[in-house]
């Protein structure tokens, strides 16, 4: 029981805002030494995994290519494919943003979108527009859900669409697990097995998505 | 044949090339931070099998005190003007998009490719060194057509990784928690509670316990990565594919979209609930986790029957 303290530190760690390298490092050798472990033993084990799973480190390469596309418009390209979307109302809008979004993802462009690039000066403004064009007496109450959507639609949209990216970091995590149980399985058979819960994550936030439409413009035949 | 060592050396190269860059970035005060940090990276990457395990220990000791005493910052300003980038936008649209899909998809065409010929490049890591061959066509299709300043896409790069900062090995330190965690047991002891928890021979509550015990764990570890190792070890394995024959592939995989429903759900995935709370100005910090538990609970209803349909 006392390996649990570990875990006992990370939660404490992350709720007093410490930073978390500090905090896991703090984690492991508490739960080193609760296992009996001598500190130059702990210090030795975290070093050999550190080196054994540095390829969930390697995504980075690709900074260089994003950091080119992007210095040349690629997220001002993306900002107007999402512009062109006429005629669209928040259901709409926010339904084609998740598709867009979990599309992306799916193809490895998880840093294309996010909440600093489009949610805060893009989709969350045109949501807004999108639901004050149907309602023009919004409450203040309403603008903060629309907006909170907003970003909740972003990030159902990677989470569940990132999985299907064959060179993901979680995916790799598994794999590198999953060898050390004697099971060697190819990055594509994990990505295949996430499509079902991408299906089903599009449809029940989308679901959800046009609920909220409808309860933002019911209200306003209430008013 | 090429193997993952050559992927390692790409990677070491750019971070050693981000590490020289930052040092001599003097508009940011922690550039020697920065330097350290990232060079330390570089020589994980590059020389990581010859430091030893104690040696590669001190290394991530040293990469934990730099960025634990806040010696890693990001300069100021230095974005390209939103105007230059639009005009730019205008003039190339469609071709950046192709040259971002590059890498996509030699990453996918490389996999099947490599597998077939044979000798080429070590088959286990096939999409790992077909990803590092398509950020190097993409990088040229790029330079080729686009002609920027030679070091621009290192510059800009390193920007990115800069603001990312230490989050960068986040992941990579949680895996590695992960390790430590299973030489002291704790998911043996995770696996107990649980397994005390579950009926006998009950093959839906151990998938039960397995897709909200991934859920559950990730919100308190605030990471799907850091409790997928720990319930992958105590439930997942022991009782999903040893004792019951699933699909290690499916429990894997659609298991850690279960941790993720927990990642909508908790104020410890920082990053995606409470930033973005701040940024758009919401007057309650948990809105948008409160925007994402009626999609989270019901998705993690679903990944549950998956696993239960698909894995056996």
């Amino acid at each position: 029981m006392l390996v649990l303290i570990g875990i006992a530190i990370i939660i404490a760690g992350f709720l007093l805002r410490f930073n978390p390298l500090l905090v896991i490092m703090a984690s492991a050798l508490a739960t080193g030494l609760a296992a009996g472990l001598d500190i130059a033993a702990i210090i030795a084990a975290f070093g050999k995994a550190f080196n054994d799973t540095r390829y969930v480190s390697i995504i980075w390469i690709v900074l260089p290519v994003i950091g080119l596309l992007e210095a040349y418009g690629l997220q001002q390209h993306a900002r107007s494919l999402i512009d062109r979307m006429k005629g669209a109302t928040l259901g709409r809008l926010l339904t084609g943003y998740l598709l867009l979004r979990q599309a992306m993802a799916a193809v490895g462009l998880t840093s294309v979108a996010g909440h600093a690039q489009t949610v805060r000066p893009l989709v969350a403004p045109m949501a807004e527009a999108a639901a004050e064009a149907r309602n023009d007496a919004l409450t203040d109450d309403q603008r903060e859900e629309v907006k909170a959507f907003s970003a909740a639609t972003d990030n159902v949209g990677l989470f569940f669409g990132e999985d299907i990216f064959l060179a993901i970091g979680s995916i790799l995590l598994m794999k590198g697990l999953l060898d050390g149980y004697g099971y060697q399985i190819e990055p594509l058979h994990f990505s295949l097995w996430a499509i079902p819960t991408a299906i089903a994550a599009f449809i029940i936030h989308g679901l959800r998505l046009r609920r909220l439409e409808k309860r933002m413009t019911k209200q306003e035949a209430g008013a | 044949m090429i193997t993952l060592g050559f992927v390692y050396v790409l990677a070491g190269l750019t971070f050693a090339a981000f590490a020289a860059l930052g040092l001599q970035d003097r508009s940011n005060p922690k550039r020697f931070g920065n330097a350290a940090f990232w060079g330390l990276l570089a020589l994980s990457m590059l020389g990581g099998d010859y430091l030893g395990d104690f040696g590669n220990g001190l290394l991530v000791l040293a990469l934990v005190a730099i960025a634990g005493t806040g010696q890693i910052g990001r300069a100021p300003g230095g974005d390209i003007p939103a105007e230059v980038q639009a005009t730019r936008a205008a003039k190339y649209g469609n071709f950046l998009l192709l040259v971002a899909l590059i890498i996509p998809a030699v990453a996918l065409i490389g996999t099947f490719l490599f597998k077939q010929i044979p000798g080429l490049a070590d088959p286990k890591q096939a999409t790992l060194i077909s990803l590092a061959f398509g950020v190097l066509i993409a990088l040229a299709v790029g330079m080729a057509r686009l002609k920027p300043p030679a070091l621009l896409p290192l510059q800009q790069g390193r920007r990115l990784l800069d603001s990312v900062g230490w989050a960068a090995i986040l992941p990579q330190m949680l895996a590695s928690l992960g390790a430590v965690f299973a030489l002291a047991g704790v998911g043996d002891v995770v696996g107990g509670l649980i397994g005390t928890a579950i009926p006998q021979g009950s093959l839906f509550g151990a998938v039960l316990a397995f897709g909200l015990g991934m859920a559950l764990f990730t919100m308190v570890m605030g990471n799907a990565f850091a409790a997928f190792p720990v319930m992958l070890a105590a439930v997942g394995m022991p009782l999903l594919v040893k004792q019951h024959g699933g699909d290690p592939a499916v429990v894997a995989a659609i298991g850690m979209l279960a941790g993720f429903c927990g990642t909508l759900m908790t104020p410890m995935a920082a990053n995606f609930n409470l930033v973005p709370a701040a940024l758009l100005e919401l007057k309650n910090p948990y809105g948008v986790i409160r925007a994402q538990i009626g999609t989270a609970v019901p998705l993690l209803a679903a990944n549950i029957f998956f696993i239960y349909v698909f894995a056996f």
